[in-house]
C-alpha cells in the first residue's frame, strides 16, 4: 500500500515538474523509476542484466562495453558511442523523454520487448554507481 | 558590392552542381539518425526509398529506431525535399539500401571486399571509415583515407 502511495507521488511530483521545467537529473530519474517498480533498485542485478544476452543476438555491453565509462562503437554500423555512465559524460539520464526513447529503442533490440521499471531502475543505478 | 553577390551565386552553382547531395542536415536528423550512423546525405536515395524508412522505422535494418510522430513527420518531409532526383539515384536500390545502389556498388568496385568485414571499418555503411568528411557530407576523392587501424595488407591495392 505505502509502495502505490510513493508512487503516486513520485507520479504526481512528475506531472507538476512537467508543467513546469523539467530538467531531469540521474536521481530524479532514478527515484521515478523504483517507485514505478516498487522497489529499490540493485546496482548488482543491473550489471548482471546489462551484461547478459536476453535471447537474441546483443547485450546491452554489445554496444556500450561491459564497462560503460568509455566510448561504445555500435555493433553494426561501428559508430562511435559516448560514455553510458553519468559521471563520465553529464548529459546522460538528464532529460526523462531521451532516456525512455532509449529504453524503448534498445529494450526492444536486446530482449524483443521494453523493459520492465525494475529492470531500467537496476541498471540505472549501476551506472550511477560507477565513479571516476 | 554587387559582384560579391553574383560571385557568391556563382559559388553555389558551382557547388550545387559538383555535389548535388550537400545539403545543410536538418539538427532533427543529426540527433536523432546520426546517434547510431553516419547522416547520410539525403540525396543519397530516391524520395519513394527514404519514405519507406521512415514509414518502418521500428525495424530498421534489424534494430528498432522508432522515433516520436512529431519528428518522424519534421524528417520525413525534410527528407522528401532533399531526397536525390538526379540521374544516378532515380533508381531505388534493393532493400533500399545505400550501399546497394548501382552508382556506389560501381564506385566502390576497386574496394576488397574483405575491407568491408573488418573491425576497423565494420560495415560498408561505414562510410567515415575511409571519407574523413563523410559527416560533413563531402566524399571528394581527395578526403579519402586509409582507414586507422585496417591490416596494412590491404596496402597494395590501395592508391592513397
Amino acid at each position: 500500500m505505502s509502495c502505490i502511495r510513493t508512487a503516486a507521488r513520485a507520479l504526481m511530483l512528475a506531472a507538476a515538474l512537467a508543467g513546469t521545467v523539467w530538467a531531469g537529473t540521474p536521481q530524479e530519474q532514478l527515484s521515478a523509476l523504483s517507485a514505478q517498480a516498487c522497489r529499490s533498485p540493485s546496482a548488482a542485478q543491473g550489471q548482471q542484466f546489462f551484461n547478459a544476452t536476453h535471447g537474441r543476438e546483443w547485450s546491452c555491453a554489445s554496444c556500450h562495453n561491459a564497462q560503460p565509462t568509455g566510448e561504445g562503437k555500435h555493433a553494426n554500423t561501428g559508430k562511435s558511442i559516448s560514455a553510458l555512465a553519468p559521471a563520465f559524460n553529464p548529459e546522460r539520464f538528464t532529460d526523462p523523454a531521451k532516456s525512455e526513447k532509449w529504453f524503448r529503442r534498445n529494450c526492444n533490440d536486446v530482449l524483443a520487448r521494453e523493459c520492465t521499471s525494475a529492470e531500467k531502475a537496476d541498471v540505472l543505478a549501476w551506472l550511477m554507481s560507477l565513479k571516476r | 558590392m554587387k559582384w560579391i553577390a553574383i560571385l557568391l551565386l556563382a559559388g553555389i552553382g558551382l557547388a550545387r552542381a559538383d555535389s548535388p547531395q550537400r545539403v545543410p542536415p536538418l539538427p532533427k536528423y543529426q540527433q536523432e539518425c546520426a546517434a547510431c550512423h553516419l547522416a547520410y546525405p539525403p540525396g543519397m536515395l530516391p524520395a519513394a526509398s527514404w519514405k519507406r524508412l521512415m514509414g518502418s522505422l521500428d525495424k530498421h535494418y534489424g534494430t528498432d529506431a522508432s522515433l516520436d510522430e512529431v519528428s518522424v513527420r519534421e524528417i520525413s518531409g525534410w527528407l522528401q525535399t532533399h531526397a536525390g532526383t538526379y540521374k544516378r539515384v532515380s533508381e531505388e536500390p534493393p532493400q533500399d539500401r545505400i550501399t546497394r545502389s548501382q552508382w556506389f556498388v560501381r564506385k566502390h568496385s576497386e574496394v576488397d571486399p574483405h575491407i568491408w568485414k573488418q573491425a576497423a571499418v565494420k560495415s560498408a555503411a561505414n562510410c567515415a571509415a575511409c571519407h574523413t568528411a563523410a559527416d560533413k557530407g563531402s566524399f571528394r576523392e581527395s578526403e579519402i583515407q586509409f582507414p586507422k587501424g585496417l591490416d596494412a595488407r590491404f596496402r597494395r591495392n590501395w592508391s592513397d
